[in-house]
């Protein structure tokens, strides 16, 4: 059964005029639940007093909790403003130990300083000085890890290959049911969507060499990087900012350690080596999926669909989607590892730097795209 | 490294050391030697710049103003080579235990060990369970940090911090948040192995039981003075100090000021 509502009911007030004297007895409970009612009421208390004395009768007060004793104080503070005189009688030990608690200077709201407001410019450069900070501290990270990288490739016995055989599994074997899945699907689509335009123009047979193309030299790298970007990437930065904040970086650093090697230095590896695999099996993926549709929509034979395939690609869109993956896969650990770092605090600061490893990567993984669309359109001609 | 300073006995020299959050001033001026073999307690109220300047003196933060020098070295200015010769001769305990979540005790032990020597493994296993053992966690090898209590993992940090027999340990609060019986246990420890290994301590507490038991000298920082008010040792200080701010962090009173609002 539900528990009726408890109506507001203010405790009872008995006001009485003793000659000079204003005689307000109060009975039951002063509690939280009657605070604002109460609160409303000390004002039209007041009015009725005129100058005569205000004496607070608490001899029928059971109970008193601190907005109970906030209430007292504030009908107090009020008298005094209105220089009334005013007293309490009977208090109870046990009223008087609760009103004793308080302390009257927090009663009053300290004097605060305006909160100085920030401009519409002020903010703006704020931002931005936040920003070139963010991008300079990222460039140090980034030669630093460059630096830590070219050294472990120097001494391969002081890279922890016990651990980049953990993220490789971790980024690769454990990310390729999903990329598989999410690549099958865009190549199913992309050749469906394709051959609802084309087959008006009896075009079908080109919608293999759409998929190959689209899948192999754009969309397989894409996919994979931002897929790995969410996955990996944002492990990466949960990982090593959990660790900054329980002090294990601090430790590694006393232990002679050089954080980026020992930590980051893994994970770029274990990246760079399994991406472009991941987006082989993309590409893969993405044409099976074309062929599906090919196959049972479009009346060609897996032979067929096999050999358009192989005549659109060439194995310069294979190595130049290899080659953007292991830049991208260098892109996604690296800010990963970088978000990671720069955490400090507590929990709060592990997930912003997972989101912003993840926000960051993809930022970098579009622009890197972007760059290399250029360089390769004037490589390839 | 060499022994340069043996004759004075300094091991840590922190010198002039003024240390800032921003535009905070937590430290000023601090100025203090660690003397070799000793127990040093760095104690202070909450909030008073104590592991800040165990930071500064283990360096993990540099200071804006003043050295450290740490067996003659000043890690202040000091290239990335000599600090990881000096870190070889420092261990450090720290407030969470800073155990490698991913790693075994003693992959954790191993670290420093395989880091900074060309021992072959076999000889790292037995020196990890040498040094687990010492501080009473034999058996517990393969466990992983999560499976372990907090004095146990206090214990396996100070294991790993003293896998390369560091000449000074420096321990950050490591008796907070432990039960008496416990705390005891790891107070008795830090005496073994100062005691046994003749390693020195810089410890960082406010737990007066433990400051009482095992400090052989005490300096005390103080959030207002932002430095040391006091060194020595804590019996004498806490019956003697002229200083009233002294007396009552041993006698644990509050301020007046603060008594009338509580």
């Amino acid at each position: 059964m539900r528990p009726a509502r408890r109506e507001k009911v203010m405790p009872p007030f008995f006001t009485r005029a003793e000659g000079e004297v204003t005689r307000l007895s109060v009975s039951g409970r002063l509690t939280l639940v009657d605070l604002s009612a109460m609160t409303e009421e000390i004002g039209a208390l007041f009015e009725g007093i005129g100058q005569g004395k205000l004496l607070i009768d608490l001899q029928a007060l059971d109970y008193v909790d601190s907005a109970g004793a906030l209430f007292l104080l504030r009908v107090e503070e009020e008298a005094a403003k209105r220089s009334i005189p005013f007293e309490i009688a009977n208090m109870s030990p046990r009223v008087r130990s609760v009103v004793g608690i308080i302390d009257r200077r927090a009663v009053a709201p300290p004097p605060q300083d305006r909160p100085r407001s920030v401009g519409l410019v002020e903010e703006t450069g704020m931002t931005s000085a936040a920003f070139i900070q963010d991008i300079a501290r990222s460039i140090t990270f980034g030669g630093s890890l460059i630096s830590e990288v070219v050294l472990s490739l120097l001494r391969p016995s002081s890279v922890r290959w016990k651990d980049v055989l953990l993220y490789m599994k971790k980024v690769g074997v454990d990310g390729l049911p999903i990329l598989g899945l999410i690549s099958y699907l865009l190549g199913l689509i992309i050749a469906f969507m394709s051959s609802l335009q084309l087959k008006q123009f009896g075009a079908n047979m080109y919608v293999a060499s759409l998929v190959a193309i689209a899948m192999v030299r754009e969309l397989g790298p894409i996919m994979t990087a931002i897929l790995v970007a969410g996955r990996s990437g944002s492990a990466f930065a949960a990982e090593i900012g959990t660790m900054k904040v329980n002090e294990e970086v601090d430790a590694l650093v006393t232990m002679g350690f050089d954080p980026v090697r020992f930590l980051a230095v893994p994970k770029v590896f274990a990246s760079v080596l399994v991406v472009p695999l991941l987006t082989f099996f993309s590409d893969l993926f993405g044409i099976l999926g074309g062929m599906t549709v090919g196959v049972l929509g479009l009346d060609l034979t897996i032979h067929t669909y096999a050999e358009l395939t192989s005549w659109a690609l060439e194995v310069f869109d294979v190595v130049s989607g290899v080659v953007k993956s292991m830049v991208f896969a260098v892109l996604i650990a690296g800010i990963g590892c970088q978000r990671g770092f720069q955490a400090s605090g507590g929990a709060e600061a592990v997930g912003n730097a997972t989101t912003s490893a993840v926000v960051a990567g993809l930022f970098l993984i579009i622009v890197a795209d972007s760059t290399f669309a250029i360089i390769l359109n004037y490589v390839r001609w | 490294m060499t022994d340069r300073n043996e004759g004075d006995g300094k091991v840590v020299e922190v010198e002039g050391l003024s240390a800032r959050y921003g535009e905070d001033v937590v430290l000023q001026d601090v100025s203090l030697d660690v003397y070799r073999g000793e127990i040093l307690v760095v104690a202070g109220a909450s909030g008073c710049g104590k592991s800040t300047l165990l930071r500064h003196m283990i360096g993990l933060s540099v200071p804006s103003e003043g050295r450290v020098k740490i067996d003659g070295v000043d890690i202040t200015i000091a290239s990335e080579k000599t600090l990881r010769a000096v870190r070889r001769e420092i261990g450090v305990l720290f407030q969470s235990s800073a155990l490698l979540g991913s790693m075994t005790l003693a992959e954790n032990v191993a670290l420093p060990l395989s880091e900074f020597t060309d021992l072959p493994a076999p000889v790292i296993d037995t020196m990890v369970r040498i040094k687990l053992s010492m501080v009473g966690l034999e058996g517990y090898e393969g466990h992983f940090p999560a499976e372990l209590s907090g004095g146990m993992k206090k214990r396996a940090g100070i294991a790993r911090a003293m896998a390369l027999d560091p000449k000074v340990l420096f321990l950050d609060e490591p008796f907070a948040g432990l039960d008496p019986i416990t705390s005891a246990e790891l107070e008795m420890l830090v005496k073994k192995l100062n005691g046994g290994m003749g390693t020195t301590m810089v410890i960082v507490s406010h737990e007066l039981e433990a400051i009482f038991n095992i400090a052989g000298r005490i300096v005390m920082l103080d959030k207002d003075k932002k430095g040391i008010i006091a060194e020595g040792d804590p019996r004498v200080l806490r019956d003697q100090s002229p200083d009233e701010r002294v007396r009552r962090f041993f006698s644990r009173k509050i301020e007046e000021k603060d008594r009338d609002r509580t």
